[in-house]
Order: C-alpha cells, then structure tokens, then sequence
C-alpha cells in the first residue's frame, strides 16, 4: 500500500516570534499561547505546505538533531496532530496554499 | 436645541482622552472617579457617551471586533463604536461606573498595543525612584503586596498596570483602575525595574524564569481583547521585547512586610550585576 503523504502549513491566525531558541506561538483567534522546543521549531517552520512532512523529517530534522528517523516521524506525526487540534498547523493530503502568519 | 455637551479630559499613560456627555451627574461621577487622572491637555482621543437607562455589570464576556475600519467594542451593558483614524468614538451604556472603566480600559488597551505598550494584570509600585510590577493569577497576593508596602512606597496601582516603552526600557504609570484596595494610584510615573510573578510561601526567594516562561506568563496576564491578527502579532512582538529589556522573576512570599526588603535586595544586587557586565558584552 502507497505511503500516505502529509502536507503541513501554518495557519494565517496565528502570530510566532522566536526568543532565546524557542518559538513562541500564539492562536488569535482563541488567544491560546504555545511554546515550541527546538526539533517541534524546525517543523513549524518548514511547515511551507508543499513539503511532505516526511521530507521535512528526513531532510531537516534528522538532518540536525540526532534522533532515531522512525521515532522522529512518529513524533512529528505526533506533534503536528496536537497543533493542528489547536488550529495552528493546516494539515492535508495534498499541498496547500501557504498560509504563513499575515 | 440639543443640549451642551460636557467635558473631562481623563489621561492616563500620558495619552489624553475627552470625555463628553450631555449629562451633569454622569460628568460629576466621570470627575469623582478619575479625580487624580483629570487634565487640561489637549485631548489626543474623544468618546461621546450616550447615557441608557440604569443596569447592572454584565458578566458577558467583551467583544472588541474591527467593523470596516472602526473598533466595535460590546458587552451586555455597553456598546462602543471607536475610529482609530479620527480619534473619536461613541459609547452607548448605563451610568454605571464599572462598565465606563471596562470601556476605558479596552480603548487604552487598543492604543497602547499601536504604540508598543499594554495593560497587566498586576499591581505596581514606585521604590526607591524605580518601578516594580507585581503580576499573577487572583488570590496570588497583588494586593497583599500593595497592603505591606512600607510608607515611602508610592502605589501605582494594586490591578492594572499600565506600561510604555521608552528610550531606555518601559515606564509604569499609576492608574484610577483599582481591585480590592479600592484605593486609585498616584498618578505619576517611573522606569521599571523588575516584574515579579507573585506566588505565596513559607518564605522569601526570588527564583529566575527562562524567556519563553517569562513570555509565556506575561502574555496570560496582559489584558487584550481585540480579534485581530495584526495586533496579536504586534502584542507578541512587544512581549518579546519587554522580556528582553526588562528582569523578570518568580516571587515567592511569606505574606509579611519583609518581603520589601527582598524586593529592594533584588534591586541593589541586580544593579550591581549589571555594573559588573564590561560594556562591550
């Protein structure tokens, strides 16, 4: 069976500000703040909407940090489910229109 | 003939706001209230109230929405209408002076968030010619601390504190907006020296935060109401930069008068902390 891919893009109600190596994110719409650490940081902001999450892991995340790629993209999986709950990652299975922060 | 329309300038952050109404006893309440804050600046900004008949506070929650261009601020027992491009707005609500705070609290909240400031949910004092915030959830002892300051403190406020950025960090400016002590601030200024998130104890320390924690607290504490992404972004931004500029701690505190004296302690220390840091660090 062909792999499901995962399309990840941040949504526009949201505004992000990085600060001593975190990133700070915050939901207008329900003033839910977030922080995020430094792996769930380079998937949020790699979250372009054209870039399958899994490439993401693969080519930024395991890339950068020593983690096992299997626990990575599982984690990721993981991570991009809770913030797309909150309404912060658009998540699809097919690319999106990027939806950065206006 | 329509009838003259009366007038107090309130300011408060040094940002003058006129006040009209066409009535005499809501304009009295008006000068009770805000007696310290009165002013004959020329007014920066002007909100026309439209007195309804007597109510009591709701307890909706507020509203602050953009309509077109203009701010639509609403609650059960008001309803603003504010143009940020003129400076002038109306109010529809009872003469209640809760709900004349809440609206004046919200368009101050609006302003600041332009120009890089905001409103906290936290009690402040001036020590020593320096001014120190003191934040947290209800019950966590804002008051408490306003309530065993020594004589030579100067309160700014004992529940909202109204914060500017300046050249050289962020200025604190007392405020008519009181919690339990009942009691307005001094309306004066000073640059602040500390903020501390207040949490009561067997004793006194006072405990570093990380940035992201620090931001994270500030931001459940500041008052901001509005739906708009622009001014979230910018509230973030200012956040970020406040957490840069200014020490922020976690205070905890055995509810007696030598807290003070850690509060005082923590200001000399750092002061000489800093001194000790060569410039070109």
């Amino acid at each position: 069976m062909p792999e499901t891919c995962i399309y990840i893009a941040r949504s526009s109600t949201i505004a992000a500000r990085a600060l001593a190596g975190e990133m700070m994110v915050m939901n207008s719409a329900d003033s839910t703040f977030f922080t995020l650490n430094e792996v769930a940081t380079t998937i949020f902001q790699a979250a372009d909407g054209r870039t399958p999450l899994r490439d993401i892991v693969r080519d930024q995340v395991c890339e950068q940090f020593d983690v096992d790629p299997e626990q990575a993209q599982a984690d990721a999986e993981q991570f991009v489910a809770e913030l797309s709950g909150h309404g912060i990652l658009l998540v699809s299975s097919q690319p999106l229109a990027p939806e950065t922060p206006r | 003939m329509a009838a003259l329309q009366k007038v107090a300038c309130v300011e408060i952050g040094e940002i003058p706001i006129a006040l009209s109404t066409h009535d005499e006893g809501f304009l009295d309440l008006l000068r009770q209230r805000y007696d310290r804050f009165l002013s004959s600046s020329p007014s920066e900004f002007e909100l026309e109230f439209d007195l309804t008949s007597s109510g009591p506070v709701s307890d909706d929650d507020v509203r602050v929405r953009r309509d077109g261009d203009d701010w639509l601020i609403e609650r059960g027992d008001f309803h603003a209408r504010w143009d940020p491009r003129s400076g002038r707005g109306s109010v529809r609500q009872n003469a209640n002076p809760y709900s004349l705070d809440s609206v004046l609290r919200i368009l101050h909240s609006l302003i600041l968030a332009q120009r890089g400031g905001f409103l906290l949910h936290a009690a402040s004092a001036i020590c020593d010619g320096r001014a120190y915030l003191f934040s947290g959830v209800s019950g966590a002892g804002k008051t408490t601390m306003t309530r065993l300051a020594p004589p030579d403190i100067t309160l700014l406020t004992d529940e909202i504190s109204y914060l500017r950025p300046n050249a050289e960090g962020y200025s604190a400016f007392g405020t008519p907006f009181a919690g339990e002590l009942a009691r307005s601030g001094e309306n004066c200024a000073a640059r602040v020296s500390a903020l501390f998130f207040l949490e009561q104890g067997p004793e006194n320390h006072v405990d570093e935060l990380s940035s992201a924690e620090a931001v994270r607290r500030l931001m459940r504490n500041i008052l901001f109401f509005a739906e708009d992404q622009g001014l979230v972004e910018k509230l973030l931004a200012t956040a970020c930069d406040f957490v840069a500029r200014v020490p922020i701690r976690r205070l905890t505190f055995y509810p007696d008068t030598r807290v003070w004296d850690e509060v005082r302690n923590f200001a000399d220390n750092f002061a000489d902390n800093l001194q000790e840091v060569p410039e070109h660090a």
